[in-house]
């Protein structure tokens, strides 16, 4: 009896583990904005990669610009590998995010480009940033830094855990 | 041959042209990837530590050479944390092994700021910079890509080879690691081709 009873306190606690985990997420209008996160920059390194997840539950929009206080200014970029060669493009026009689609920027696609970031991101922090949409106007969040080594995309659920509460 | 077929006169030309054809096919592609024999460049750089380092530096030791630059979000951190992972798997086998980070961005690269990048991977990696004229002979030499994509503002981005060359002691291609290779296929190549 009693060990059934630690059995569904422990399910429970990882209930709400998990729904910690999913909590770092954003709204504006009908976008939700799931889990951005950027990667621990290295000493010397003056950009910062920024991922994240956008899912229109509504009509198309447009992801315009990002601005962030830690960074000089902030791109969209679209990284492509070519034949063995890494080419980046600034997306001067944003980036679409059709009708009832999720558009993901993560390692190797799309991503945001923060750049001449004078104080390096470091691993736990949150970046806070304001994503500006065609439609949907713009929305604050914050992005958990990462491992400098990447892998961020993969990041354990309990990393996302430990930053949730910052997400709000 | 003296009957002037000229069937077999066509035939002649459409084999040429054929010839022609391939041969061009060959040079282009052996044009668009690194070079696998000797390096025979000449330049003058400067490590991560202000020391002067030139063509010398491939020979004599099997090394691990990238391409990238520290405005690099992406490609260039993970491609040198994979590499001081191998370094780290490898251990004392792997200790005759050099490895060199060239910055196909040298302008914004200064020895410093190298520094500062490389060494927060491993002690094991050298970082090289100098004038671009002079890092261009190392890439031209390599047959690597790098080249500048004007971006706003008066800013720029680099596209550039992401695949990690293995060079031999004796200063000539071995193999290439491509982006985002396995860890242990990667390691199984190193060990193969340069100890």
């Amino acid at each position: 009896m009693i060990q059934n009873l630690f059995r569904l306190l422990a399910i429970l606690v990882s209930i709400v583990l998990a729904g910690a985990a999913h909590a770092h997420g954003f709204q504006v209008g009908e976008l939700k904005i799931g889990h951005p996160h950027a990667r621990a920059m290295l000493p010397g390194a003056k950009v910062g990669g920024g991922y994240l997840t956008i899912t229109n539950n509504g009509s198309a929009d447009r992801l315009l610009s990002v601005k962030a206080d830690r960074a000089a200014s902030a791109q969209l970029h679209e990284m492509k590998m070519d034949g063995g060669i890494m080419v980046m493009r600034e997306l001067k026009d944003g980036i679409a995010v059709p009708a009832n689609a999720t558009v993901e920027l993560k390692p190797g696609g799309y991503h945001v480009m923060f750049m001449n970031v004078s104080q390096p991101f470091q691993e736990g922090e949150m970046i806070k940033a304001t994503l500006t949409f065609e439609k949907a106007g713009t929305v604050e969040v914050e992005f958990v830094v990462g491992p400098a080594a990447g892998g961020a995309a993969e990041m354990k659920h309990d990393d996302h855990a430990a930053h949730a509460e910052g997400g709000k | 041959m003296t009957v002037r077929n000229p069937a077999a006169i066509a035939f002649a030309g459409i084999s040429a042209l054929f010839v022609a054809i391939l041969i061009g096919v060959m040079a282009w592609v052996g044009i668009d990837s690194p070079r696998t024999g000797r390096f025979d460049a000449s330049f003058s750089l400067v490590d991560d530590r202000g020391n002067p380092v030139d063509q010398s530096m491939f020979k004599g030791s099997p090394s691990l050479v990238y391409f990238g630059y520290t405005h690099c979000p992406e490609v260039c951190p993970t491609t040198l944390f994979e590499v001081a992972g191998y370094l780290k798997e490898l251990g004392e086998e792997g200790m005759p092994l050099k490895t060199y980070f060239f910055s196909v961005d040298p302008e914004r690269d200064t020895p410093e700021v190298m520094h500062g990048y490389v060494t927060a991977f491993t002690d094991r990696i050298t970082g090289v910079t100098g004038t671009p004229a002079e890092i261009r002979k190392v890439i031209d030499g390599w047959r690597v890509h790098a080249a500048k994509l004007p971006g706003a503002d008066g800013d720029y981005h680099m596209s550039h080879t992401m695949s990690l060359l293995l060079i031999g002691a004796d200063g000539r291609l071995k193999g290439l690691l491509p982006y985002g290779a396995d860890q242990d296929q990667a390691l199984e190549k190193i060990r193969d081709t340069l100890l």
